[in-house]
């Protein structure tokens, strides 16, 4: 039995002294409204009008971005800018024309001031305009009575020194975007620059820093009369590529006007000396803001300047694909190097001609002499007799068909087909006039220049998995701690090193060989000389009637139908140490349009060799050869 | 014993509707469009991103209020320690494996709104304490070996939200917990030894048991003016901002404190400041005068309710709700140190809208179900 009513009892009477003592807190709190809204409110009403304490965020400086030497490729200016408050601003019209007798602004303008002031909150200032003169901030403070709610600042703003030639690479900042906030306060400062594309924006975070505060007091129209208190931020880290300034500069000039990309690596450590893609972007264009007109302007470029061709730019390899068709022939044992071909200039497939790009053909040719004329017919043959899976798996260890992580956005993966993806993507089987296609680096294939510039060093660094990368390093500006990126030894990938031999002799010829198809760009320097391979992409369908006739020449075509012209080398031919690649949309041949750039920038690289050296021994040391415990 | 008519267990869905408290409801309904006006003044005058939002949630809040209010009182009874055991157990999730799998988040993602399981914990916890006291006698209570089982029932989700670290909640927590064992009728000399060991612990506690890094968060959360360009500037911001209100206020939308001060989180902790900001001391008056008529809803409720377990579960609530404005208001006046609690059904937040609804669902569900008996045995199914 028990006792509700004792129960109920000592509930209802403890419940009624909780429900008292709640009144009595609450009384507490009315109290403490009316000593501070009715005794103290006139005290707080002054504070309130006329020293108002408000706490600003400090933008901290951006950190720079530097080549491998630390010449800057991305640095922060001075920049007076000035600012508008909404909320303080009694008519926007006679705000603007007090203003425009200093400053000119634009009906654009104007228009974009507005939608801000819709968008945001009114007490966030606006960026009206900025990079003032000195003569113009002058005048503007000395009317400051008449501009209520304009505000002088002086900022940075984001400059590159090398313009277009930088760009790929480093990328641009530009203001953020509405669906980009994070909730970041430092995001919702005027003006705030936040990476956009290429470093700067894979280091953006890096690069940002932390932000300061001040406590300011503002009178009644907002204007900042003092600072009480000022806790400086952190500047942002600062990013050390691979980039070599002056060999981009140089690469940049190389490819001029041209549809073009070009790559130039270290084939042991994959450090990337230079990347470049053209024609290019201002990147000191975006940070300022584009007008409507150049954005349509480069949007319709048939040259693409936005596209980062060197990593997005996809491209059938054409004949730089044959070291690779070799490879894999040497590897299933169908050939040996010295076994001969025949090229009559065709071969026949069922019902199909295949044709040589020799009309009247090479005639017999063994492997060292098919890469180094470029005959199509050899590279029929063998692959055909090797079959594409086998031609694909060598490209996938050649580094094809994958994203490499070189650490910019955007990098694409290209396309090494095989029997199993055909299936899956089109429905129907492989046929084998695809694989002998393949065996010349037509057909599906896509790769890109990056791809290209990474197979090119795996062949000539020992048959190393080598990685290519954009960062040296990230250094704190306040504790000068760096994180070092340490070069790791790469895997080997397992071809046998009588064939990569058979392969350097090869592309040696190409060059060095009076009938190699880049004997022309060789370089006549022995100790500085350079092998390599020559590729020329077809982008049209050649008709019978017009093989019959004669096949039109690339000068006799519109631009957009002639070859693609692609260049692999590397020097010097000895003891390999850079690789490039160069592709050249619609340039022609590979041989006389690709090669002789590759050539210039491989000499530029090698004549670049010594100032390199110079403190960087450690990153740049030749990897030693892996010992055979670790391997144990 | 007498006996009690337990019709309300046969009613139709209707009837029970019928029964709902709906002057109650539109009480929570005018407090929460109060809330609704300072979100659009927070935002400046605009509906987005918070205002409407907040009416979303509210809406959703409002739906599953009545859903628990004409559910059947056995149910949440039965089910009480079962609720425990899963809101337990998620809070355990958060804190293990938030941090790891989930990049140190400490609420769950349900899609349309994000959950705290902190927060779910507040209203299982006295929903457990209800179930474990509903049938106890008077000599069970006196027993201390009795209390050992509601002591765990507070401190296991108590320790594991200081350790996130949420000083306020896990104090709020702390204290509804010792309201129920207040009003389940411990002795009072039990509280007094409480509270002596309580103080007597926090020496060898400080020195032996929390880490260094530890102490110093907790040592912000008590003396905000070390960081005066954390809490201490924001309570003396907002201090300025409710002081200039006035006792009319500036007028809605006009609070210039609010709107040019940086004054911090003014649309969920500090959204009070504004309110008294714009609206002066009769808006604060007026605000909470409908959180004291709330209050005495509640109280009448649970007095009127004729079994434990509604008693204690309706005054549990209330103390926990009451709780919540209380620290709330007292931490923007500088009153109490900034802890991090909203205003409750004012503040923006989607976990804390939704959980005080649950709240007053039980607390209509009680209503309902005033009248029923629950014998000894209700909570394993015999009526």
């Amino acid at each position: 039995m028990y006792r509700d009513n004792d129960r109920y009892r000592t509930f209802s009477r403890r419940a009624i002294f909780m429900f008292g003592s709640k009144f009595l807190l609450m009384s507490g709190l009315i109290g403490r409204m009316y000593y501070l809204q009715v005794i103290e409110g006139d005290r707080y009403k002054t504070l309130a009008d006329e020293n108002r304490i408000s706490l600003k965020l400090l933008a901290p400086p951006r950190g720079r971005i530097v080549d491998r030497f630390g010449r800057p490729l991305a640095v922060n200016q001075q920049n007076y800018r000035i600012l508008l408050v909404p909320e303080n601003v009694p008519d926007l019209q006679i705000t603007f024309t007090a203003l425009s007798s200093i400053v000119p602004i634009s009906e654009g303008e104007k228009k974009r001031i507005k939608r801000e002031i819709k968008r945001r909150r009114r007490f966030l200032p606006i960026v009206i305009r900025e990079n003032l003169t000195w003569p113009q901030v002058a005048r503007i403070e000395a009317n400051s009575s008449e501009l209520p709610g304009l505000v002088i600042d002086i900022g940075e703003s984001r400059f590159y020194p090398d313009g277009e030639a930088s760009a790929a690479v480093v990328g641009y900042v530009s203001g953020v975007g509405e669906k980009e906030f994070t909730g970041d306060p430092l995001l919702e400062l005027p003006g705030f620059r936040i990476g956009k594309a290429g470093m700067e924006k894979v280091h953006d975070l890096a690069l940002r820093g932390k932000s300061g505060t001040s406590q300011v007091e503002v009178n009644a129209v907002g204007r900042e009369i003092r600072e009480l208190e000022r806790a400086e931020g952190r500047s942002g880290n600062e990013a050390w590529l691979t980039i070599d300034k002056e060999l981009q500069n140089f690469v940049s000039r190389q490819l001029g006007e041209e549809s073009a990309s070009a790559v130039v690596m270290d084939v042991h450590t994959g450090e990337v000396l230079s990347l470049v893609s053209t024609p290019s972007f201002d990147p000191n264009a975006f940070n300022r803001g584009l007008s409507r007109a150049e954005w349509k302007k480069l949007i319709s470029n048939p040259r693409s300047p936005l596209n980062n061709k060197a990593i997005a730019g996809l491209y059938a390899p054409g004949s730089t694909f044959k070291m690779i068709v070799a490879l894999a022939a040497l590897e299933k044992g169908v050939v040996s190097p010295r076994r001969k071909f025949f090229c009559n200039g065709e071969m026949e497939l069922g019902n199909a001609t295949f044709h040589c790009w020799k009309k009247n053909g090479h005639g017999a040719m063994d492997m060292v002499s098919a890469i180094a004329q470029s005959c199509d017919v050899y590279f029929y043959e063998i692959a055909r007799k090797t079959g594409i899976d086998r031609i694909a798996s060598m490209a996938r260890r050649l580094g094809m068909g994958q994203i490499l992580g070189a650490g910019l956005p955007g990098e694409q993966r290209g396309l090494i087909p095989t029997r199993a993806w055909k299936r899956q993507a089109k429905g129907t089987s492989w046929q084998q006039g695809e694989t002998v296609l393949a065996g010349i680096g037509q057909g599906f294939i896509l790769t890109t220049p990056l791809q290209l510039v990474v197979m090119i060093s795996r062949l000539v660094n020992g048959g190393r998995a080598v990685q290519p990368s954009l960062t040296r390093q990230i250094i704190s500006q306040s504790d000068h701690a760096s994180q070092i990126r340490v070069s790791s030894e790469f895997e080997k990938i397992g071809i046998h090193p009588t064939h990569l031999d058979v392969m350097a002799r090869a592309m040696a010829a190409v060059t060095n060989s009076p009938t190699g198809t880049a004997y022309k760009a060789r370089i006549r320097d022995g100790n500085q000389a350079m092998g390599g391979k020559t590729g020329t992409v077809q982008v049209r369908r050649i008709s019978k009637a017009e093989r019959e006739t004669g096949v039109l020449k690339n000068e006799d075509l519109e631009w957009h139908e002639r070859d693609h012209a692609v260049f692999v080398g590397f020097a010097p031919v000895h003891t390999p140490r850079y690789a490039v690649s160069v592709v050249v949309e619609h340039g022609g041949s590979g041989s006389s349009s690709a090669a002789p750039i590759a050539r210039d920038i491989l000499l530029e690289v090698q004549r670049r060799d010594p100032t390199r050296n110079i403190g960087n021994s450690q990153a740049l040391r030749m990897p030693k050869i892996q010992s055979e415990r670790e391997e144990g | 014993m007498a006996i009690m008519p337990s019709r309300q267990l046969d009613l139709t869905l209707g009837q029970k509707l019928w029964q709902v408290n709906w002057g109650l409801v539109f009480l929570i309904t005018v407090t929460a469009s109060v809330g609704f006006g300072m979100l659009y003044s927070a935002a400046s005058g605009e509906f987005a991103p918070w205002a409407t939002r907040q009416m979303m949630r509210f809406g959703v809040g409002l739906v599953l209020m009545i859903i628990v209010a004409v559910s059947n009182i056995h149910f949440w009874l039965r089910y009480a320690y079962i609720i425990y055991i899963a809101s337990f157990s998620s809070l355990i999730f958060v804190e293990l494996f938030g941090s790891v799998g989930m990049g140190a988040q400490r609420w769950i993602d349900l899609g349309f709104m994000s959950l705290q399981p902190s927060e779910v914990m507040k209203s299982a916890v006295i929903l457990a304490l209800a179930r474990y006291f509903y049938a106890s006698r008077m000599e069970d209570v006196e027993r201390f070996t009795y209390l050992m089982f509601p002591l765990m029932l507070v401190a296991a989700p108590m320790a594991m939200i200081i350790r996130q670290p949420d000083l306020g909640t896990a104090l709020l927590l702390a204290v509804s917990g010792v309201a129920v064992f207040f009003l389940a009728g411990v002795r009072l000399w039990v509280f007094v030894a409480a509270g002596i060991a309580a103080i007597g612990a926090i020496v060898p506690v400080w020195h032996l048991v929390l880490l260094d890094y530890q102490k110093a968060r907790l040592l912000t959360y008590l003396r905000p003016e070390q960081d005066p360009l954390g809490s201490g500037y924001h309570v003396m911001q907002s201090k300025i901002a409710l002081g200039s209100g006035g006792i009319f206020g500036k007028g809605f939308l006009a609070g210039s404190q609010s709107h040019l001060s940086f004054l911090p989180e003014k649309h969920t902790d500090f959204i009070f400041t504004m309110l008294a900001e714009e609206f002066g001391m009769m808006g604060g008056l007026t605000l909470i005068g409908l959180y004291a008529l709330l209050l005495i809803y509640g109280f009448a409720i649970s007095l009127r309710c004729r079994h434990h377990f509604g008693r204690l579960l309706g005054m549990g609530i209330m103390t926990m709700f009451f709780l919540n404005f209380f620290v709330n208001v007292a931490m923007v006046m500088g009153l109490l140190p900034v802890v991090g609690m909203p205003l409750p059904l004012v503040s923006y937040g989607g976990s804390a809208m939704l959980t005080l609804m649950f709240g007053f669902g039980l607390l209509l569900n009680v209503y309902v179900h005033r009248d029923v008996y629950l014998g000894p045995g209700a909570a394993d199914g015999n009526v």
